[in-house]
């Protein structure tokens, strides 16, 4: 299948995501609804529906799938690790430190703002931290290195979570645990932008590193042998992987399971052509959100299921599925 | 004999908190020939030689000039359309095609942004036809043996239409007929105008093959001449710190080809 086909494809199956997750919810609308809140031909309740609540929660979901698979299918080859996620680099748990004590330390009455800006706080602290510990043995990134600092920064991120939660009160408790599933519930259209500004400046340098990634992914040699600037790519990547993972911690909470597969899914699919690669695993990535958050706003009448369950119950299968399909 | 692509003058090299110098005070003219041998024991600084040639690293003392300009000078780019290197235990985790593998030997013509055109296309069909891998070229790389593989790896370098050649040991943990297959490929190469560096362990074949061999041990560069005046009993002694002989043996089909052979302990 040509290029252009399999994007035309994955953008027809982001626009069907996108229009099935305003369309169906508690309240249920109609495409002329949908189409008339655009134009402003809508009665005010369909437009408030659409507008205020699905819309910006659509459009976050799917930003937020394309920022996570973007940075998953980065890390990986910048780590060679098929393993890797967005949050190698111990993003989530410093993010988790820094919503966590908020949501425990602070008070009841905390400002909406203070929750995602101590999580992009503590995620820009854990990264400080890796690199640290990664560059302290030598001055070279070392791939093997680096996974061990983001263990080793994330053990200790998790430790202090869990005494933060030691003395949390039940409803502090509760919100933090949903917090650190990860929720679309909060979704505005000042974070929409939050989110897809840097999106889309780091894509477009992303992009221009793909062949770079291409090398890389056979081994730092090679890639160097090849022209590519090791040391300044692999450090402008992570660093860039890191922070879209962190901007995307801040506005939904950790998302997990997104940027560990779809880049896999694409891989499996049609191969690990970065400059191919990371734009369709941003376009798959966004789509399986917008549906994952989906099922976690309607799966369960009266609740709202926590979207890293669902997007790794959903995840899960599809992706065995996709493994057996090859093996065949 | 042709002007010599480097000349090294008193190089040395200490890898970062290293306890002793990996290559140490050497000072030789390479790749003035077709086909350079570099051969010696484990650790005597082969490897990071091949590196300081293609300047992955940077000598920590004396310089290394390439067609007349230091080394570390050259903009990395540059070099890679100069030269070719093939690492020692490249293993991408990834799957990608013979094809995809030599089209990124490109890469230096091609920049971020612009698109691989007919003639880059066309270059890696000839490289792949070059080394050989025509038949496999759209197959998954770890579906290929490791002499398929060692020679994919080759044409990858061939399609940065680098007129010098680096292999850091491609035929480590080869069989006979991949590393026969591998030399006989390097050796054309050599006789087509590529002038071609090799490290390898093989020295009955770098003795046969071989047009210029440089012996090194302990970091230093013992010998560098014809097979003929370098791979000598003496010499080879020398270096491994081990009896090792080198004879003559005459075949039918190549006349007489060198043997070298380390004496093995006769058990009591």
């Amino acid at each position: 299948m040509k290029v252009v086909w399999r994007l035309t494809l994955l953008v027809g199956l982001l626009l069907i995501a996108v229009l099935t997750g305003i369309r169906v919810g508690a309240v249920g609308l109609t495409a002329s609804d949908i189409i008339g809140a655009f134009t402003g031909h809508a009665s005010d309740a369909s437009q408030a529906i659409v507008l205020g609540l699905r819309a910006p929660r659509v459009a976050l979901a799917a930003l937020c799938g394309a920022t996570l698979a973007l940075s998953g299918g980065t890390c990986q080859a910048l780590l060679r690790n098929p393993l890797a996620d967005p949050y190698i680099l111990g993003i989530s748990s410093g993010a988790a430190v820094g919503a966590v004590g908020a949501v425990v330390l602070g008070h009841d009455n905390l400002p909406v703002w203070v929750l995602p800006v101590a999580a992009f706080a503590g995620s820009l602290a854990a990264l400080a931290l890796v690199l640290r510990v990664a560059t302290i043995t030598g001055e070279a990134l070392d791939s093997r290195i680096l996974i061990l600092a983001g263990v080793v920064v994330a053990a200790f991120g998790n430790a202090i979570v869990l005494l933060f939660l030691t003395f949390a009160d039940a409803e502090s408790f509760r919100s933090a645990m949903f917090w650190m599933m990860g929720s679309l519930a909060g979704a505005t259209w000042p974070r929409v932008a939050t989110l897809g500004l840097p999106l889309v400046a780091s894509s477009v340098v992303l992009f221009a590193y793909a062949r770079s990634l291409d090398a890389l992914a056979i081994g730092d040699t090679t890639a160097a042998a090849l022209g590519v600037p090791v040391e300044r790519t692999k450090r402008i990547c992570f660093i860039l992987a890191s922070l879209l993972a962190a901007v995307s911690v801040s506005v939904s909470g950790v998302v997990g399971f997104v940027g560990l597969v779809t880049p896999h899914a694409v891989r499996l699919l049609w191969g690990s052509d970065h400059r191919f690669l990371l734009p369709a695993a941003a376009l798959l990535g966004a789509s399986f959100l917008v549906f994952a958050d989906l099922g976690a706003r309607s799966l369960a009448r009266g609740t709202e299921l926590p979207l890293g369950v669902v997007t790794a119950i959903v995840g899960v299968p599809f992706f065995v599925m996709l493994l057996r399909r090859r093996d065949a | 004999m042709r002007e010599p692509a480097w000349t090294l003058s008193d190089v040395n090299f200490r890898h970062p908190r290293g306890q002793a110098d990996a290559v140490s005070q050497v000072s030789a003219a390479l790749g003035d020939a077709g086909l350079t041998a570099i051969v010696g024991p484990n650790g005597a600084g082969k490897s990071t030689l091949a590196h300081l040639l293609a300047g992955l690293l940077t000598p920590t003392r004396g310089t290394i000039m390439l067609h007349g300009r230091n080394v570390s000078a050259w903009p990395r780019v540059e070099m890679a359309r100069t030269v070719g290197f093939v690492a020692q235990g490249e293993d991408g985790v990834f799957p990608v095609t013979a094809r995809q593998l030599v089209a990124m030997g490109r890469m230096p013509y091609l920049g971020p942004w612009r698109r691989a055109e007919r003639v880059d296309d066309e270059r890696v069909m000839q490289a792949l036809a070059d080394v050989g891998a025509t038949q496999f070229a759209e197959r998954q790389m770890h579906t290929l043996s490791g002499g398929e593989r060692q020679r994919v790896r080759v044409a990858r370098a061939l399609a940065q239409d680098a007129a010098l050649l680096l292999l850091d040991e491609p035929t480590a943990s080869l069989d006979v007929r991949y590393e026969v297959e591998l030399f006989h490929l390097l050796r054309t190469l050599a006789d087509a105008g590529v002038r071609v560096v090799v490290i390898t362990h093989n020295l009955s074949l770098a003795a046969h093959l071989a047009d210029r061999v440089l012996l090194m041990a302990r970091g230093a560069a013992l010998a560098l001449g014809s097979p003929a005046d370098v791979l000598t009993s003496a010499a080879l002694s020398d270096a491994y710190a081990w009896p090792v002989e080198v004879v003559s043996f005459r075949t039918p089909q190549h006349g007489v080809v060198p043997l070298v052979i380390p004496r093995v302990p006769v058990r009591a």
